[in-house]
């Protein structure tokens, strides 16, 4: 007999106390379990109505968290509806809450109410790199002037590895300059941008730090986190856009920190 | 008492990364990252801090860093959230790799978990839910315990959970139930004194009955906290586990009493919702420092210490 048979033939599978309790805690049409009471006899509708309401704002209150600009640019109510059908949906499968909301900026994209801020799903995919770059591993970065050492000739075959906290964000909307006005505590005012940004997330020291990127600069730094030589990545982002500035692009990632170590590639 | 469950500052001192602060007798509170510059900035460094393990299971960044600072000035409690000690399910391997990580890096002072699960097959739930008290669960959560402890190679502290909810299925009480654990595992206690209220309230039994029912001599932390209030399907008074304000008047004369019994132990003032600033939050701390240091004279003298003082 296979092994998963013998398992689910376990006497001890039959009274599960957590698959009855947890099967109406995201599902508020659901009476309570049969398995739960109040005492003498009392009821557990309002009761077991506590453990519901405690998932599901508490996990809405982790993505508002997590996504505050994206909170700041719908208001609290918008927001926290959208949050709680993305909850019922996408609940969390690992009990660090830091990594919940990956399915977020996706679900933003498909959800209806929000199709007039097509935006909207960028500014999410932004925050969600921000807070992974927050908790992303301590390393130092490449010192800008790391490249003097290198021979000229040599500088097409070199590769570059990416700091922990490395990010590319593309967007066809402006979305470094909405996330920048929607973070900081002052008012927004008008966004004047309106053409695609890129943008890059790091975080060299404790502070997290975002920049746009220039044209080409995305394609380049999405290469060279693939590990592909500095000479192939350059030939993708001139391929991409033709004014693409080789050297200022290298210095701009450079000074950000980007990158924590060079080398020459094969 | 349980010696074991407050962990030695001299087992610490010989490959310690950090100074062997020792926490007996004093009151703390939840360390919350918007009070770090007001703490560091405290003069003398009374007390201590306990931090959910779950924040800080990062790679790196501002979470570490902040508690590296702490750990230096202070003894720290890692206080578990979801290991899901009271699941039906095994535990979570990899989250327990991360917590002995934590426990081993941070050496801290206390360690403890929950009489609770939070996770069921592939879903987090972020909630402290309940279990029925029966000969099979408490042989389970045995088992749950007994894997913890020896993956961090020391015993935790289990805490009484506070509960909306009743398994007409369970065969044995709360206390009878948290005694057989201690037998059966060698962990000890955090009794949560707002929980135990709580609990007592929401299913109308006497908390002082379930005091004098709990085995006070395991116990190595107290939690103290603020709750809310609701009412339940026949208008009755249903309290909430909020930690969203001050310690209850009620919940204050409960510790006073556990304190006369049990002598000075760490205390902490748990504030996670609602966050006030610093100097609110450790005045809370500050009552019950006074409560502790008051039972600190006449248990002394009366000749009662034992050996985690």
């Amino acid at each position: 007999m296979p092994r998963d048979e013998l398992q689910s033939g376990d006497p001890g599978r039959r009274f599960d106390y957590a698959a009855a309790f947890t099967a109406g805690l995201l599902d508020p049409d659901r009476a309570p379990p049969d398995a739960v009471s109040g005492p003498n006899g009392k009821a557990a509708v309002k009761r077991y109505a506590v453990y519901r309401n405690n998932v599901t704002v508490s996990l809405i209150d982790a993505l508002a968290a997590s996504f505050p600009a994206t909170l700041r640019i719908t208001g609290p109510d918008f927001f926290r509806a959208m949050a709680r059908f993305h909850v019922r949906e996408t609940p969390p499968t690992s009990p660090l809450l830091f990594e919940y909301g990956r399915d977020f900026a996706d679900f933003i994209e498909r959800y209806e109410y929000a199709k007039s801020m097509p935006w909207l799903a960028d500014v999410a995919r932004m925050e969600r790199a921000w807070l992974d770059a927050y908790h992303a591993a301590d390393a130092e970065p490449l010192a800008s002037g790391a490249l003097a050492s290198i021979p000229p000739e040599r500088l097409a075959d070199t590769v570059f590895v990416p700091h922990p906290a490395t990010r590319a964000i593309r967007s066809l909307y402006p979305v470094a300059t909405i996330f920048a006005a929607n973070r900081s505590d002052g008012p927004v005012g008008r966004i004047e941008a309106g053409g695609p940004e890129d943008a890059l997330v790091t975080r060299p020291g404790l502070e997290v730090v975002v920049r746009h990127l220039p044209p080409g600069g995305a394609a380049f730094l999405d290469r060279l986190m693939a590990g592909e030589l500095l000479g192939a990545a350059a030939t993708a982002a001139f391929a991409e856009r033709a004014e693409f500035d080789l050297s200022a692009n290298i210095a701009g990632l450079l000074q950000a920190g980007a990158f924590t170590a060079a080398h020459q590639g094969e | 008492m349980n010696g074991l469950a407050i962990h030695p500052a001299s087992r610490m001192s010989k490959t310690s990364r950090f100074p062997a602060h020792p926490v007996a007798g004093l009151a703390g509170t939840s360390f919350k990252h918007e009070h770090l510059h007001a703490i560091l900035g405290d003069d003398p460094k009374d007390g201590f801090f306990e931090v959910h393990a779950e924040n800080y299971m990062g790679a790196g960044g501002p979470p570490h860093d902040a508690l590296t600072k702490i750990r230096r000035d202070y003894p720290v409690s890692l206080h578990g959230v979801c290991m899901s000690i009271g699941g039906s399910r095994p535990l979570d391997k990899a989250h327990l790799g991360r917590f002995k990580a934590l426990v081993d890096r941070y050496e801290p002072a206390l360690v403890s978990e929950h009489l609770a699960w939070s996770t069921h097959d592939t879903t987090y739930y972020n909630d402290l839910l309940p279990l029925p008290y029966t000969q099979a669960t408490v042989s389970r959560v045995a088992d749950h315990i007994d894997e913890v402890q020896g993956t961090i190679g020391r015993p935790i502290l289990l805490e009484n959970p506070s509960t909306y909810v009743l398994f007409p299925e369970s065969t044995m009480s709360e206390t009878d139930f948290i005694r057989e654990l201690v037998r059966r595992t060698g962990c000890g206690l955090l009794l949560d004194v707002n929980n135990v209220f709580i609990s007592a309230t929401n299913h109308r039994y006497s908390a002082l009955s379930y005091l004098a029912d709990f085995p006070l001599d395991h116990v190595g932390e107290i939690h103290l906290a603020g709750h809310a209030e609701q009412e339940d399907d026949e208008g009755d008074l249903l309290l909430i586990d909020s930690h969203d304000g001050p310690v209850a008047d009620a919940v204050w004369k409960l510790f006073d009493i556990v304190i006369g019994r049990c002598g000075p132990l760490p205390t902490l003032i748990e504030w996670d919702s609602d966050i006030p600033d610093w100097p609110v939050l450790k005045a809370e701390a500050a009552a019950a420092q006074a409560i502790l240091d008051h039972h600190a004279g006449s248990y002394y003298i009366s000749g009662k210490a034992h050996a985690a003082g």
